[in-house]
């Protein structure tokens, strides 16, 4: 069976099984008075987008530095690396985010509430991020290196033309994963009343109190940004694919 | 060359373990050794007795923890730049994992030629193709390591090093990876080179094939060389009685 085909019947399925269950529910749709705020829920989403898109190259800068720390073979770096790594990895992004807009930028004099939180989704995200690379320069083998050293490659260059391409084509499934996540752990930043689209979807309810109507656009949103950044891992993973050996 | 060493010392740190402390594994212990002008040198002996140790220090991939090292009465520097410099006019080609999986053969020839040698793409093309034909390699020029045979990638490997007209090539175990039936191909390849003038520093544990090629041999064990000599000497009259114990054990069938 061709791949489409499989897609294709795969998502007929699961939209007809889900539309059951609404049917089945007796749920009385009010279309019309959600319509009425398709521009909130359009505004809500572009935030989102730009959101997610500034965290994201932020989150991938400050992993490689955080993985930079961790490989550095200097315990007071390791140290530092590790301290952060584990304290983002172990709280709630929700306690970050509050501890980061209400204590750390007023504390340093930031009121814009958008760059606060790129910068807390990055920091959040990035800590993933350090160790996925981690994991990634750390399959390589040490032969690699060294035969990178032996045909007279300096190490900025065993970094670029050896090490890089090989520990992005491993790491590549894993960053995919965790963009993924990011864009969605931006709902949070509604918290601290960022205008992006969960918070749309939440006015939006509160306004018409048509909760499935507010929160289904929501979900078939966050999709239109996920499944093509899926989408484009697997390209890339396909375009850069080798075996060992 | 003319290699001389002398008091050669490496230590290694060693992380604690099952009955071990943590401290420092001398593996060259004040080792010595002139070879006079030879084309090729076989280092043999027991494992974990220092020939590779030995090998990356020749091919200036290790820094000794002290001694001195000379080929032909110029030392090797101990700085890493000047280093470098050394590792481009010499060769090294490790047991495996050599080449770089992300390209192709013919990409893994051309990377040092244009990216430290400072060749455009053409000009390294037309450098590559005498050799990829010469060692019926071209056909698989335009594949990945993970297509090519244990012996295909190691004489890649050798090509690798060889297309920058190294003074010298170091080898270290070219063919104690590889199948039984691969091993003959690579040696040949070797024995070639070696005819045409070549120098080789090589480690191996191919006895017979190092009667073949060597010029000298040097028989390192415990940090130290316990014997050397020419080699029809060296294997035809074992200097001592642990070398003779060593090569009937590697020349038994």
């Amino acid at each position: 069976m061709p791949r489409w085909l499989a897609h294709t019947i795969v998502a007929a399925v699961f939209a007809g099984a889900i539309a059951a269950a609404f049917w089945r529910a007796g749920y009385a749709w009010n279309w019309s008075a959600v319509w009425d705020y398709r521009q909130k829920f359009l505004q809500g989403w572009l935030v989102t987008v730009a959101l997610s898109i500034a965290a994201l190259a932020a989150s991938i800068a400050v992993g490689a530095a955080a993985a930079a720390l961790l490989r550095s073979g200097r315990p007071l770096l390791e140290a530092t690396g590790r301290t952060y790594v584990e304290l983002i990895r172990g709280t709630p992004l929700l306690v970050q985010l509050l501890i980061g807009f209400y204590v750390v930028a007023s504390a340093v004099g930031i009121e814009n509430r958008y760059v606060v939180g790129v910068a807390v989704l990055a920091l959040f995200s990035g800590a993933y991020m350090a160790e996925i690379f981690r994991g990634g320069l750390d399959a390589i083998p040490r032969a690699q290196l060294d035969s990178a050293r032996a045909i007279g490659l300096t190490p900025w260059q065993s970094l670029r033309l050896v090490v890089l391409p090989q520990a992005v084509r491993i790491a590549l499934p894993a960053v995919a994963g965790q963009l993924v996540s990011l864009v969605k752990d931006s709902s949070l930043l509604s918290v601290i009343a960022i205008s992006e689209f969960t918070l749309a979807a939440q006015e939006v309810n509160a306004f018409t109190y048509s909760t499935l109507e507010s929160y289904l656009p929501l979900a078939i949103g966050y999709l239109a940004l996920t499944l093509p950044l899926s989408g484009l891992a697997r390209w890339l993973e396909r375009r850069l694919r080798y075996d060992a050996g | 060359m003319n290699l001389v060493v002398a008091g050669l010392v490496q230590r290694f740190p060693v992380a604690a373990a099952a009955g071990r402390h943590a401290g420092l594994a001398t593996v060259l212990d004040h080792l010595d050794l002139v070879t006079g002008e030879v084309g090729t040198l076989v280092l043999v002996g027991p494992s974990g007795g220092g020939k590779s140790t030995l090998l990356r220090i020749l091919a200036g991939l290790d820094v000794p923890t002290s001694g001195r090292v000379a080929f032909d009465g110029v030392p090797l520097p101990r700085d890493e730049a000047s280093l470098r410099a050394y590792r481009r006019t010499v060769g090294t080609v490790f047991q495996a994992y050599n080449l770089f999986p992300h390209l192709s053969a013919l990409d893994n020839l051309l990377l040092p030629l244009i990216h430290v040698h400072g060749l455009t793409r053409a000009a390294a093309l037309t450098r590559v193709r005498g050799p990829l034909d010469r060692f019926h390699l071209a056909d698989h020029a335009h594949k990945r390591p993970a297509e090519l045979s244990g012996g295909q990638k190691q004489r890649i490997a050798i090509l690798r090093a060889l297309v920058v007209q190294p003074r010298r090539l170091f080898l270290d175990e070219p063919t104690s990876a590889l199948d039984p039936e691969m091993r003959g191909e690579v040696l040949e390849m070797i024995g070639e080179l070696r005819g045409e003038g070549t120098q080789f520093v090589l480690v191996t544990h191919e006895m017979a094939f190092a009667r073949q090629v060597a010029d000298a041999v040097a028989f390192v064990a415990d940090g130290r060389v316990i014997a050397q000599g020419a080699a029809a000497a060296f294997f035809d009259h074992p200097p001592e009685p642990r070398v003779r114990a060593f090569l009937e054990r590697s020349l038994a069938p």
